[in-house]
């Protein structure tokens, strides 16, 4: 990238000192006046109905303001009872039935935490359990208990328009895609592979659970301070659920102590709004940990993945990929049409069926998590295509080339792929690891392995960013934009662009953080979308202003605007700096004074085309890809079935690096989380009870847990309509972990583990069937 | 039950009425507005809100305020010398080992109290020692990174 002041350099995180003094601001750190504290009965049942409820001695116990119930709440007037971004679903406080093991049923504001607490002791439930579905893949059959008799259609996203209205089933969204026909395809293979991978629930443990404060200020609006993902959807949620203007509702993101996907859409919003509302009072509820495990997970997946194999090449694939949604769909469909979509694989295949279903179950309540759903299906296919190229005998790196689509070729949607960059992922992931090279000579319990994976994810599309640039008279500017700043670096990002684009300096731009009074509307701070979406919407405000600019300068100088550039603060003829106007001669020019500003707004919003529902093609499914690479070399110990990660290395086309740094450190910090996913973490369910929810039970990776060497490879191949041809990276290094080290794992020991996490029991079992 | 008790944070000394069932974190956060120290686990699992207790690191959410008497209790606040980073901070933010930083209060105080103990740790010391903190943003390579600064900055001083 040639010309380019701060584009492409790794400038430091704006957010660095006030971080790491401890000063940054999370909503746990807002206090308000007479705020009142939350606690909440949850459902002990997996499903169950209520059958009564006796809360007169909650209610009697000194410093409670409120003890709350879903009945009563169905019964205000001109309240929705229930919410959600697909379907609405889920009800603020259980209305007649619990869903769950942990479902919300009672609320308590009270004066302290503590007297909250002791009031919930008070008040008594009466249920009668129901019929559970448990289990994903029975939850499909005829027959079972069903979670919801009726499915309500949110219509709050485009893309989720086609999801349509149902009942007497669990499934509440199924993805099709058919492509050329598999069954012929399947009766003149040479070989059938036929397999099942399944991933297991995961929970996202933001350090920082969720929390949020509502209150209605002296103007009567309703103000939320938040640690959400999403304020913009948060707002036109609680307007639809309450039916308060848009306008009277002011949503507020400060730092986030982490998301991942766990802070997306409503969460405690509606609860703490219909408290402050019944209370009069300011309103904080702050998840404990265990709260938090019984709020939102990773979706549990079984793929069923079948592939015909034709003259050493791939002629078929079919997959059947059941999500696991729990008892609320959130955004599950989103992720089986998205992810399901992907579950073939980059590669030219001609013939392809895939059936994505989301399904309810009576568990935790599953939606995003890094990767959006697509990890799960990577890791069926990848594991699938390792597998395969094993079987044959031919060199799994070179199965994967041979048919990985080109730059203009067609996935399996019919969608021609852009900025396409596996091939380069492939070989750098190979390169890196010596892949070819011969494996010295092993013996003894401790052997080694070496695994490649690769797979993409698709970008979620359409979606909807806008930003506002304001250029002050002394150049400095500020940017409002609704992108939350979670750890990623999007404060850093931003602020690049605008620079670059305004000819300012780095430290010259302000990020003014989330804001639904001022900062314009953005789908989500996820799926790695911010960079180009966001990044795109600043930019072009930016380079609005700067035309504004230019047109004061071109018109003094007599000269074409044109002809003009931004740069050192200034607005110059190109290649005659000394000749223009510096941002304050301008100001002066057009105000005739120094205090004004310049402000611009720009709105990026990419499209998609029809999506065939029958077929799932369509011209263009997605604005962009990510294509990812994991290469991993593992130990094994076959007497105790334990896995050591000796190497890992984590690729991943970003398109160009705005922030070189920032796009490595996401890439391999997202690699180190998933491979801790992939090795042990497992949220276990017994007929529907959580058992390992707290951080006593449940472990992620800790510094023991790193592997001996890691290392992140960033690929760029630039995106066309990218700013500055970037295109994202917060999940890229997250999609192809798991295969690469169950593909690691089957080169040290010849056995194939096909369930995550890879623990070393299964490791052992598999070792122990083999024999 | 309620108590007066003295507690020494940051060197200063606060004369507070606590109940027994209070933990030195809500003391810290809700009397004291220490905002560094933040609640995560609630089970001393993970270091969020690790602060040192004569030097040494704590979870303060797993230990009752009552038994912080008579200790001298460190928060991340305690190491503001005014604008000036401390060399472990300045070493974080050098080697950009924090994301969201939720738990960088509690590694930075762990680094701290690591050093005093062990001036010049190899990196298997260091993972030992700061396998309590856990950092889910999983940014472990950069925090192992600006340790080894740290220690040098340290050499320097």
């Amino acid at each position: 990238m040639a010309n380019l002041n701060v584009v492409g350099q790794s400038v430091y995180r704006k957010d660095g000192n006030p971080k790491v003094r401890g000063r940054a601001l999370h909503v746990g750190n807002i206090e308000m006046p007479g705020m009142l504290h939350v606690a909440v009965l949850r459902s002990p049942y997996a499903h169950a109905r209520i059958t009564r409820i006796d809360k007169a001695k909650g209610e009697a116990l000194p410093g409670v303001a409120v003890v709350l119930t879903g009945a009563e709440i169905a019964k205000m007037p001109g309240i929705d009872p229930h919410f959600g971004p697909a379907f609405r679903d889920q009800p603020i406080l259980c209305v007649e039935k619990a869903c769950y093991a942990g479902d919300p049923v009672v609320a308590v504001a009270a004066v302290d935490q503590r007297t909250a607490e002791d009031a919930l002791q008070l008040v008594e439930v009466d249920y009668e359990a129901l019929p559970a579905a448990h289990d994903v893949l029975d939850a499909v059959k005829p027959g079972s208990p069903l979670v919801h008799e009726q499915h309500r259609p949110a219509k709050a996203f485009a893309d989720l328009a086609h999801v349509k209205a149902g009942q007497a089933s669990n499934i509440c969204y199924q993805f099709k895609l058919r492509l050329g026909d598999v069954d012929k395809a399947f009766a003149e293979a040479d070989r059938v592979f036929e397999d099942t991978f399944s991933s297991p629930p995961a929970q996202h443990v933001p350090m920082e659970p969720h929390v949020t404060l509502a209150y209605f200020d002296e103007h009567e609006r309703l103000n939320i301070w938040t640690a959400s993902q999403s304020p913009s959807y948060v707002r036109t949620e609680i307007s639809a659920t309450f039916g308060i203007p848009m306008n009277r509702i002011r949503v507020r993101v400060p730092y986030l102590g982490g998301g991942y996907g766990a802070k997306l859409y409503a969460k405690l919003e509606p609860l703490c709004t219909i408290l402050a509302l019944i209370t009069k009072k300011p309103v904080r509820y702050a998840l404990t940990r265990e709260e938090e495990f019984l709020t939102i997970t990773k979706h549990k997946v079984v793929s069923k993945i079948k592939t015909a194999i034709k003259n050493g090449a791939i002629t078929a694939r079919k997959c059947e990929v059941f999500w696991d949604t729990g008892a609320y769909a959130e955004i599950g469909p989103r992720i089986g049409h998205k992810s399901g979509y992907t579950s073939a694989g980059p590669y030219k295949i001609p013939n392809v069926w895939i059936d994505s279903y989301c399904v309810y179950t009576n568990k935790v309540p599953a939606g995003a998590f890094r990767g959006f759903g697509v990890p799960q299906v990577i890791w069926a296919y990848d594991s699938q295509t390792d597998l395969i190229a094993r079987e044959l005998g031919v060199d799994p790196v070179e199965f994967r080339l041979k048919p990985a689509l080109d730059e203009g070729e067609s996935f399996a949607t019919g969608t021609a792929v852009r900025s396409f960059g596996i091939k380069q992922a492939i070989r750098e992931a190979a390169k890196a690891i010596d892949w070819g090279k011969p494996q010295s000579p092993q013996s003894g319990t401790k052997r080694r392995g070496k695994g490649i994976a690769a797979g993409v994810k698709a970008v979620l599309t359409p979606s909807i960013s806008g930003a506002i640039v304001i250029l002050n008279a002394d150049g400095s500017a500020s940017v409002l934009s609704s992108t939350v700043e979670m750890g990623q670096g999007s404060e850093a990002t931003m602020s690049q662009i605008v620079a670059e684009e305004l000819g300012i300096s780095f430290e010259q731009v302000h990020i003014v953080q989330p804001d639904t009074d001022v900062t314009p509307y953005d789908t989500i701070t996820a799926g790695s979308r911010s960079t180009y979406h966001m990044g795109n919407a600043v930019r072009m405000a930016a380079a609005k202003v700067k035309a504004q600019l230019c047109e004061v300068v071109a018109s003094k100088l007599e000269v074409a605007p044109d002809d003009l550039v931004a740069g050192k603060g200034r607005v110059y003829v190109r290649g005659l700096e000394e000749r223009g106007m510096s941002v304050g001669e301008i100001f002066l020019a057009k105000f005739g004074s120094m205090g004004t500003t310049l402000a611009a707004e720009a709105v990026c919003q990419p499209t998609a085309a029809h999506m065939d529902p029958e077929t799932g093609q369509s011209e263009k499914c997605t604005e962009y890809w990510f294509p990812s690479a994991t290469a991993a070399e593992v130990e094994v110990d076959t007497e105790t079935g334990q896995v050591k990660v000796l190497q890992l290395w984590s690729v991943g086309d970003t398109g160009t690096a705005i922030n070189p740094r920032h796009c490595e450190q996401q890439l391999q910090s997202a690699a180190i989380m998933h491979m801790g996913l992939s090795m042990f973490e497992e949220m276990i369910f017994d007929q529907g009870q959580l058992i390992n929810g707290s951080l006593l039970d449940y472990q992620f990776a800790s510094f023991k847990d790193m592997p001996e060497f890691i290392k992140p490879i960033v690929v760029q191949v630039p995106h066309e309509e990218g700013p500055f041809g970037a295109k994202g990276a917060g999940e890229t290094g997250a999609l192809t972990v798991a295969p690469a080290l169950a593909n690691a794992i089957h080169d040290a020991v010849g056995v194939r583990v096909r369930d995550l996490p890879l623990t070393p029991e299964r490791v052992l079992r598999a070792l122990a069937e083999k024999k | 039950m309620k108590r007066e008790i003295t507690l020494r944070v940051n060197k200063i000394e606060w004369k507070l009425t606590v109940d027994d069932a209070d933990t030195l974190l809500e003391v810290l956060r809700d009397r004291l507005k220490l905002y560094s120290v933040r609640e995560s686990c609630g089970v001393g699992a993970c270091g969020s809100c690790t602060v040192l207790m004569d030097g040494a690191p704590v979870s303060s959410c797993f230990l009752l305020a009552v038994r912080a008497v008579g200790k001298e209790i460190t928060t991340l606040e305690g190491l503001e010398q005014g604008e000036k980073l401390h060399y472990i901070q300045e070493a974080f933010v050098q080697e950009r080992a924090l994301q969201c930083a939720y738990c960088t209060p509690g590694f930075v105080l762990a680094v701290k109290s690591l050093l005093e103990e062990n001036p010049n740790p190899s990196d298997d010391e260091i993972k030992e020692y700061l396998s309590g903190n856990l950092c889910r943003c999983a940014g472990y390579e950069e925090i192992l990174r600006a340790v080894r600064v740290a220690i040098e900055k340290r050499a320097a001083l």
